[in-house]
């Protein structure tokens, strides 16, 4: 119970005080909070539509949620999201445009979706093999990694595979998903498709790792108490190779979503932000795949949300009600467990008292 | 754990009741407007004091001018670009403007979707078949193109009027068919006024980087004017911050784009070539609320003034009125299409 206490209350805290500030926001700017809200909530939840755009969103952002929160499940954090996303997408239009046309998508897919996997693994795994192998801390080699993939990736769309006056590469031959749309009307010209339910999958099959398998074991253990994990016969460096290529290859998989269930092509900047929201979606979500799931809602819903009211107050104020709410919950975190140790003490006072 | 719950619940009430109060002027109403116009920018583009600004000045300017009802949409991601532009189709406004060639595939689904709609899209490319062929834009769209290189043309001549040099510089932002189009006339323009007179011709990269890199801009302009050339023109976005520096350490002169980029340098900016993205937008929503909207492409050059180069009291000092009145004999040449500047 307390347990669940300890992981419930923070956000809702942190999402009481944002829709506080949200409102005080929506003031300063002379306009109406109900209005706004409810224009909010029409753009988002409201319709079949802003419904699909924020699912398509938040697919995405699980995916580079997961991929910071099991790296810092092992005490590793892991701010590559962004390039490694890029890698994935970029990986998965490339093994599109190999494959010939004539290839059943559901296969084009797979092969695709595996792409993306290597593609964002690899840029995981070179921080994860200069950490095990000279002790260079992840966090300065992931920051330059994104710098570099992403130059270089532009670099290679630029000069070498863009359809003239566009940032983008040609469509890929085949292993387009479908998109909600083709299931229900109602979900027409969203982008929403069925990558949801593969992100969805991932996250639970996330939770299986960290808690029910012995390398997930050792993962945490080596993020709550290295030392004691070494001495208890985890081999560390192993488990930080192993962690940060996961960590990319999760990214990654946040690529198939823009690549083979949007646009079937790589465009640059096409994660534009995503990679270092997926540090927020973390943090929000306690690192838990299931709180990730909810994270990258709530942030979906924000973005999308923004769009939806930008007619009226601007786009910097959802920017700032997105940092209050990762502001909110930094600080909530330790207040909460605060609170409830003291709580918890007081009652085993009372209880000794009693006896 | 009770007094945790207390505050979720005060904050909660507070947050309940303030969702009632209703300031002033909030939402009012709008008075029947005689277009509705939405414009979606590119993500990040407001504030660039150039591209996105001015078509946000050729929006204000309906609103004050025609009483155009205009929504400004600015994108948080690359996925809101078309869900911007879908939002306002699906409102029901009369006219939708994409900031941005960026925006050209996004468009064209569109407006697919939306026929009874009508699209604009700035510098919107259009597509070549296989057989070399330029395909039109949808029906209901109309590309917004600037004839950049009849603008270049004229900063051309003038900086070989005005310069004492044979040679003059070119700083490229990426190495791309839109800005070959700015050297091409400008190019042009130098060999118009002087035959025998070169230039000389560099581009940052061929990356988009490269246009936001004046660190290369400036390098590239230092060894310019350190080889005797005394006028560089550039199109490279923020790269040519490097190029307006370097003017200001050599004491050479450098000529803007875009927009009027006089204050990078006061003194050593002789001119600009501005690209007049806010003609092009009130003039896009005035065809739609005069009835007189057609599909296709409308291109801007120094005739509809889409293009054209700056001369005001900034810079006047720096521009003989012989240089003047040649200058405005070559446009006047243009306009008459008595002088033809290619475009590439």
């Amino acid at each position: 119970m307390r347990k669940l206490d300890e992981a419930l209350l923070p956000p809702a805290l942190a999402l009481a005080i944002a829709l506080v500030v949200g409102d005080l926001l929506i003031l300063s700017f002379g306009q109406s909070p109900g209005a706004v809200f409810a224009m909010l909530l029409e753009g988002t939840w409201g319709n079949a539509y802003g419904l699909g755009q924020t699912l398509y969103k938040a697919t995405t952002l699980i995916a580079t949620g997961l991929a910071v929160a099991i790296p810092l499940r092992a005490g590793l954090f892991n701010i590559g999201a962004e390039s490694q996303l890029a890698a994935g997408g970029f990986a998965a239009a490339l093994m599109g445009l190999a494959i010939p046309a004539s290839l059943p998508w559901p296969v084009a897919a797979a092969l695709c979706t595996v792409a993306a996997v290597v593609g964002g693994g690899l840029v995981g795994a070179i921080p994860g093999a200069l950490k095990a192998r000279f002790g260079a801390s992840e966090v300065i080699v992931t920051i330059m990694l994104n710098f570099i993939v992403l130059a270089l990736l532009n670099w290679i769309v630029a000069s070498h595979l863009h359809v003239p006056e566009s940032l983008h590469t040609p469509e890929i031959h085949s292993g387009g998903v479908p998109r909600f749309a083709d299931f229900s009307a109602v979900f027409r010209g969203s982008a929403a498709n069925v990558t949801l339910v593969g992100a969805i999958g991932v996250a639970i099959g996330a939770w299986w790792f960290l808690f029910r398998t012995r390398a997930g074991y050792e993962l945490r253990a080596a993020g709550l108490q290295a030392e004691a994990a070494r001495t208890g016969g985890v081999r560390l460096p192993r488990v930080w190779l192993v962690t940060m290529t996961l960590g990319g290859a999760l990214a990654g998989l946040g690529g198939v979503n823009y690549v083979l269930g949007y646009k079937h092509y790589y465009e640059e900047g096409f994660g534009s932000g995503a990679g270092f929201l997926g540090i927020a979606v973390a943090l929000v979500g306690r690192n838990h795949p299931v709180g990730v799931i909810f994270a990258a809602l709530l942030f979906a819903t924000l973005s999308q949300g923004g769009l939806a009211v930008n007619a009226v107050v601007p786009k910097q104020m959802m920017d700032v009600l997105q940092a209050v709410v990762i502001l909110a919950v930094a600080v909530c975190v330790p207040e909460v467990r605060r609170v409830l140790q003291d709580a918890a003490r007081r009652a085993v006072m009372r209880g000794t008292a009693a006896s | 754990m009770n007094r945790l719950l207390a505050v979720i619940g005060a904050l909660l009430a507070v947050h309940v009741a303030l969702l009632f109060v209703r300031p002033g002027g909030a939402l009012a109403e709008p008075a029947v407007k005689s277009v509705r116009v939405g414009i979606v920018f590119d993500v990040g583009g407001r504030g660039d004091k150039s591209f996105n600004d001015g078509a946000y000045e050729g929006g204000e300017r309906a609103m004050r001018e025609l009483g155009a009802e205009v929504t400004f949409i600015e994108p948080g991601d690359g996925t809101d670009r078309e869900a911007g532009l879908r939002l306002l189709a699906a409102e029901g406004v009369d006219l939708v403007l994409g900031i941005g060639f960026i925006f050209t595939d996004d468009i064209a689904t569109l407006a697919r979707e939306y026929p009874n709609t009508r699209f604009g899209g700035i510098d919107y490319a259009l597509s070549t078949d296989a057989a070399g062929n330029v395909v039109p834009p949808p029906p209901n769209v109309t590309a917004l193109k600037f004839r950049e290189e009849e603008g270049s043309f004229l900063v051309g001549a003038l900086a070989v009027l005005v310069g004492r040099s044979k040679t003059v510089g070119f700083v490229g932002g990426m190495d791309s068919p839109l800005i070959r189009k700015f050297e091409a006339g400008y190019t042009a323009g130098v060999k118009h006024v002087c035959p025998e007179c070169t230039v000389v011709a560099q581009y940052a990269g061929v990356t988009p980087v490269a246009f936001r890199n004046p660190g290369r801009g400036k390098e590239l302009a230092l060894s310019q004017y350190q080889s005797g050339i005394d006028v560089i023109f550039h199109a490279s976005g923020s790269t040519g911050l490097g190029v307006f520096e370097a003017a200001r350490a050599q004491h050479k002169l450098a000529i803007g784009v875009d927009a009027d980029q006089f204050n990078e340098a006061p003194g050593f900016v002789l001119t600009s070539m501005v690209k007049g993205v806010d003609a092009a937008v009130y003039d896009a929503i005035k065809r739609v609320r005069d009835h007189t909207f057609q599909g296709g492409v409308s291109a801007f050059g120094l005739a509809e003034n889409g293009v054209g180069y700056v001369y005001d009291a900034n810079n006047r000092a720096l521009i003989p009125d012989a240089v003047r009145a040649r200058v405005e004999a070559i446009r006047a040449g243009i306009v008459a299409g008595r002088i033809k500047v290619p475009g590439k």
